[in-house]
């Protein structure tokens, strides 16, 4: 199996190196474990848990949970100041701005306008370009499932995409797209009529979910092929024998086995789809007009790219985006519960 | 109907159809190719655009190839003279070199008869005479020339922050996933709910105050307030954990009784049986560094310390943008994550096929 | 694992061991970006300098465009700032530069070459101090393709007259676009400040009795309507303000003759000798006329010492020599950049390039400083003036796809500079 000559000759490449690590990652090994040992003595096992999550916990608390309290008190003050203590409190006075609207529902008629144009949108895209990632990794792995020739490279070709920073995706796809790109050229030589693709507004969101999915598709295709071929094939024999058909193996062996993976790719391709921001920043810059405009833009453009940088105003808007994002958590885990958490 | 459904549900089934062609495989094979020509005819385009000249990126309809015009040494000319098609009213051609334009006239020689009266030609009837040529200097000017674009120190720079936070974000997140799935902990579930709902909060909404703790740190242009920062990613914590609940607690058990210590139970069971997990996590912090522009450039703003993206994006000024470089430099920042890629794509196929055999 | 593990690991303490550099000079920092080969000349001039003084080395750190208007100011106000810095906020960063003056040997030298363009850079009431220079003036104008006019056979409407109106341009641009089926007649960078030029030759002041910012007026209204028209109708190039984020220019149809008048400005000169050399004759034409003059905008980057710096005796003599009149023509002559500088505008500087088309534009710009109105040196002079433009910007774009009516934008434009004054105290 060329395959497997291949392995062995990376794990000799790395084997040259080996004298050379291995005592250092030892000494470094053992060490940790002479601290450990003693604790693990005095508080018991179940409570070195604290133990092993510690240096995560520790970063997280520095750069992530003291930055958001941090935020918090920034969205209750004013001014223009860096420094939290230079600045004017004004208590809920930036969520009292955010809210203030006549008609939720038109974002004219909003003190904020674009932070509701913003929400609008981000709600949109999320639910189209979740559901779309879903369904074509899910296709892509089961096609890269089946015993075809060179999966190994069909593989790689679906998920390199996802190699490219989101800059580089945004470029090469605004190329393609504009007037005189080459979708244009191609439509024109097969007898169709050229497009302004990103001027029209539906087509601009086709075209901003269309490049997400394929700039991360990749990534949830291993994922789920991963979990498609950790399913063991006496299933399948046995279901066979039973007079199953592919339709049937599908829905009652695939899928169920599968739904702890999919749960996965659903979690993980819901945070990536929320926390959008520089692909569609360069590929559209949010338009036409605020078409394409996501609510992490707005934070974005109004606590750092504008002359005059309303910190408090934009971590208001974070808090909003947070506290919705701890909802939707909740809700998910919830579900994720019953299929595949319990 | 039915007969349908059985066609598509054997090509969603995991057995091929047998020896044979058959319809699903053909979709199978059209789905593919369709599938190669879309993931990979963008990136091959961007690598033939690196080549092409400032004035061969802004031509409309894009080349695909990266082609520069003809210029001929013609005699009693000082300096090379553009060569072009000319059409002429009977609709023959020939080919001419350029001496000078006037308007919409212009003058012509022809390189092997330069002593001939020159002709004048009106310029919607001459075409550039072209060649492929790649501009090299494209690549050359960054690495060598430009004083103020430092390719190799900027590269130690992100070799270094990609490396060390790989292996910081593998240990610390594969740790935290061990305690989250193997450990009944009072706390345990709030942990993880913390984790994954506040991580699901972008850098990005939060800039100024992670800005703010990296200054009153002194981690400003120190490499480590980009390493560390994005170290506990909820993206790896989260797939590790999924991934470790499917090891049997038997195994540890079965280590306990045998005496080992809880540490040594994650260095020497968790990991290795963890493997698939954690090179897909590899590769996936791997690219996040090397691809991370947002945050170093806020950290960092001395170029000894900059990072490829952050060198590589001073190409864009307030009023132009040197795309000629900027195309360059992205495919010279593609090739190490793709030889990383080259590399640890097959820890992972081996990785599935162990698990499968489970 | 383990060997992934110990391959980085490795790396890492190979990288790390790499030897630092060792210092006994001062060492002074330029936070600075480049449109084009700027950074290179001020390299060059800088390394002659550091021969001369051995005592100083300089560093440029070239950042990209965006950093210098986002991450600068949070660096100057975190005290993280650089010894010196290529910025565009020119007032709006004022309380953070070095005032040179007790450094300086001859401060009435620069008092009397850079007098009209210090005040860009000062705060509201200081009339005397010297925080830096400008790298570059910039003069907003349009280019033409005078070889579409030609093959048209269409007269270029500025041959015909001194004043042409915005109205003229557009009727002789659709007919050029026409006649030669050329998909773009007009197109103006995606800038607020691109827009000024125009809108103070249509009336707009800008500015209410009171000094405060406003575009609340007929003259403003005036060209906002057009120019959201003239992208409904296909007169303005449909997508360049519609479909970007932030600056965008349209230098690719220019350089590919599919675009007729182009509103853009001096700086454009070095890419368009490069993008497209004598391939047609691209030209500057006057900026057209209106009720309220005929008048682009000036604009510019400006060096600027930083207040916060450990050795402002040390940047005072940097600035000295990139200021000298020889040092600066060279800058000037190598960069195609027009110098904000008396001695040089008197004298003239020779443009390093063979080709003419450049050199007459770079004429045609030098040439309109006189004809800008008062007004668009009060707008470049005002310290917050990004905050009107970039919500005129994005505020029209919403017009032109039909978020809202243009008269619902002006509104916006002026709510939006209000709240963030207002904020500002």
């Amino acid at each position: 199996m060329a395959g497997i000559r291949k392995e062995a000759n990376t794990l000799r490449l790395i084997a040259l190196l080996d004298p050379l690590t291995r005592p250092l990652l030892l000494l470094l090994v053992t060490a940790i474990d002479g601290i450990l040992k003693p604790v693990q003595r005095r508080v018991g096992i179940d409570k070195m848990g604290y133990i092993f999550i510690l240096p995560n916990l520790l970063i997280f608390g520095i750069f992530v949970l003291f930055p958001m309290l941090l935020n918090f008190y920034y969205a209750m003050t004013g001014g223009t100041r860096l420094f939290p203590e230079d600045r004017p409190f004004v208590g809920l006075d930036n969520f009292a701005t955010l809210f203030d609207c006549e008609n939720f529902t038109q974002p004219n008629s909003c003190q904020e306008d674009l932070f509701w144009r913003g929400v609008f949108n981000t709600v949109a895209y999320v639910v189209f370009q979740v559901s779309a990632i879903v369904l074509f990794s899910l296709i892509t792995a089961l096609v890269l499932n089946r015993q075809i020739v060179a999966r190994g490279f069909f593989r790689s070709v679906f998920f390199y995409p996802v190699l490219l920073s989101p800059v580089v995706v945004a470029l090469i796809w605004k190329w393609v797209l504009q007037h005189e790109g080459v979708l244009n050229g191609i439509i024109e030589i097969l007898g169709g009529e050229s497009k302004r693709w990103l001027l029209d507004p539906n087509w601009a969101m086709f075209w901003v979910v269309f490049v997400s999915v394929w700039a991360l598709m990749g990534f949830y295709t291993l994922i789920l092929l991963a979990g498609l071929q950790s399913i063991p094939p006496e299933l399948y024999e046995a279901s066979s024998i039973d007079g199953a058909n592919g339709w049937q193996d599908f829905r009652f062996v695939t899928m169920p086995l599968l739904m702890p993976t999919m749960f996965v790719v659903l979690v993980l391709s819901l945070i990536r789809a929320v926390q959008m921001f520089d692909q569609i920043f360069v590929l559209t810059g949010g338009g036409p007009g605020t078409r394409t405009q996501l609510l992490v833009q707005y934070i974005y453009t109004t606590g750092f790219s504008n002359q005059i940088q309303l910190f408090g105003l934009s971590a208001a808007a974070s808090m909003v985006l947070g506290v919705s994002l701890l909802i939707l958590t909740l809700l998910q885990l919830r579900l994720g519960n019953q299929s595949s958490l319990a | 109907m039915q007969a349908d459904r059985i066609r598509i549900g054997r090509f969603l089934s995991l057995r091929s159809g047998g020896a044979r062609l058959n319809t699903a495989d053909a979709l199978t094979y059209l789905y593919l190719t369709l599938g190669t020509v879309l993931m990979f005819g963008p990136v091959l385009w961007l690598v033939a655009s690196s080549f092409k000249t400032q004035a061969g990126l802004v031509k409309y309809p894009p080349p695909l190839l990266p082609y520069q015009q003809v210029q001929v040494n013609v005699e009693g000319y000082d300096d090379p003279l553009p060569l072009f098609t000319v059409t002429g009213d009977d609709g023959s051609t020939r080919e001419l070199a350029q001496v000078r334009r006037v308007g919409i006239e212009a003058q012509m020689v022809d390189p092997a008869n330069p002593d001939a009266e020159r002709v004048k030609v009106n310029i919607r009837q001459r075409e550039p005479v072209e060649e492929v040529k790649l501009a090299w200097e494209n690549y050359l000017d960054p690495l060598i020339e430009l004083e103020n674009f430092d390719f190799f120190t900027y590269l130690k720079n992100s070799v270094l922050v990609t490396s060390v936070a790989t292996a910081i974000t593998l240990v610390i997140n594969s740790m935290a996933a061990f305690a989250l799935s193997k450990y009944r902990f009072k706390g345990r579930d709030a942990v993880f709910v913390l984790f994954i709902s506040t991580l699901m909060i972008p850098i990005t909404v939060i800039l100024v105050p992670v800005f703010l703790v990296i200054t009153s740190i002194g981690w400003k242009n120190n490499l480590w307030g980009v390493i560390i920062p994005g170290a506990a990613t909820p993206t790896g914590i989260f797939l590790l954990r999924q991934y470790m609940l499917t090891i049997p607690d038997e195994l540890l058990d079965a280590a306990r009784i045998d005496g080992a210590s809880e540490w040594h139970i994650y260095w020497r069971i968790i990991l290795p049986l963890a493997r698939p997990a954690l090179a897909v996590l590899a590769i996936f912090s791997v690219m996040w560094r090397w691809n991370d522009f947002l945050w170093p450039l806020i950290v960092l703003s001395q170029n000894d310390y900059f990072t490829l993206q952050v060198g590589l994006n001073a190409f864009q000024g307030e009023l132009q943008i040197q795309w000629h470089y900027v195309l360059a430099m992205t495919v010279v920042t593609l090739l190490p994550i793709t030889l990383v890629f080259a590399f640890l794509q097959r820890f992972i196929t081996t990785g599935i096929a162990t698990t499968g055999m489970k | 694992m383990r060997r992934i593990l110990s391959i980085l690991l490795i790396l890492a303490v190979l990288l790390a061991a790499l030897p630092a550099l060792s210092q006994d000079t001062v060492e002074l920092r330029i936070r600075w970006y480049d449109d084009g080969n700027e950074g290179e000349v001020l390299r060059d001039l800088l390394d002659q300098f550091e021969a001369e003084n051995p005592d100083i080395r300089v560093e440029i750190d070239t950042v990209p465009y965006r950093a210098i208007l986002e991450n600068l100011p949070l660096d100057l106000a975190a005290g993280e700032g650089p010894d010196m810095a290529r910025v565009t906020d020119l007032g709006g960063l004022a309380e953070y530069y070095l005032d040179m003056t007790p450094y300086l040997s001859d401060p009435a030298y620069w008092e009397e070459n850079f007098g009209p363009f210090l005040n860009w850079k000062r705060l509201p009431g200081d009339d005397s101090s010297i925080p830096g220079y400008m790298t570059q003036l910039t003069i907003t104008g349009p280019f033409i393709n005078r070889t579409l006019f030609e093959q048209a056979g269409i007269e270029v409407p500025s041959d015909m007259s001194a004043s042409v109106t915005w109205d003229e341009w557009a009727a002789a641009a659709n007919a050029v676009a026409e006649a030669l089926e050329i998909p773009y007649p007009m197109a103006m960078d995606r800038s607020g400040h691109r827009f000024a030029g125009p809108a103070i030759s249509s009336g707009a002041m800008y500015f209410d009795d009171m000094g405060h910012p406003t575009v609340m007026d007929e003259g403003f209204r005036d060209m906002a309507e057009r120019f959201v028209n003239w992208h409904l109708d296909g007169t303005m190039h449909p997508e360049m303000w519609p479909l970007s984020e932030g600056y965008a220019g349209a230098n690719e149809e220019f350089a590919n003759a599919e675009l007729v008048f182009y509103m853009s400005g001096s700086w454009q000169v070095g890419q368009f000798s490069e993008q497209i050399g004598d391939a047609f004759d691209w030209q500057t034409v006057p900026n057209p006329c209106g009720p309220g003059g005929c008048t682009g905008m000036p604009g510019g980057a400006a060096l600027v010492g930083i207040a916060a710096t450990e050795h402002p005796e040390e940047v005072a003599r940097v600035m000295e020599y990139l200021t000298s009149q020889e040092v600066l023509g060279e800058f000037a002559a190598r960069t195609l950049f027009i110098p904000a500088h008396a001695g040089l505008s008197a004298s003239g500087v020779d443009f390093d390039t063979d080709l003419q088309l450049a050199k007459d534009s770079l004429g045609v710009f030098v040439g309109q400083v006189g004809t800008l109105e008062q007004v668009a040196f009060d707008l470049q002079a005002y310290g917050f003036n990004r905050a009107v433009f970039d919500a005129t910007r994005d505020r029209l774009t919403q017009a032109m796809v039909g978020e809202m009516t243009v008269d619902e934008a002006i509104a916006r434009i002026q709510d939006d500079i209000d709240t963030a004054l207002a904020e500002q105290g």
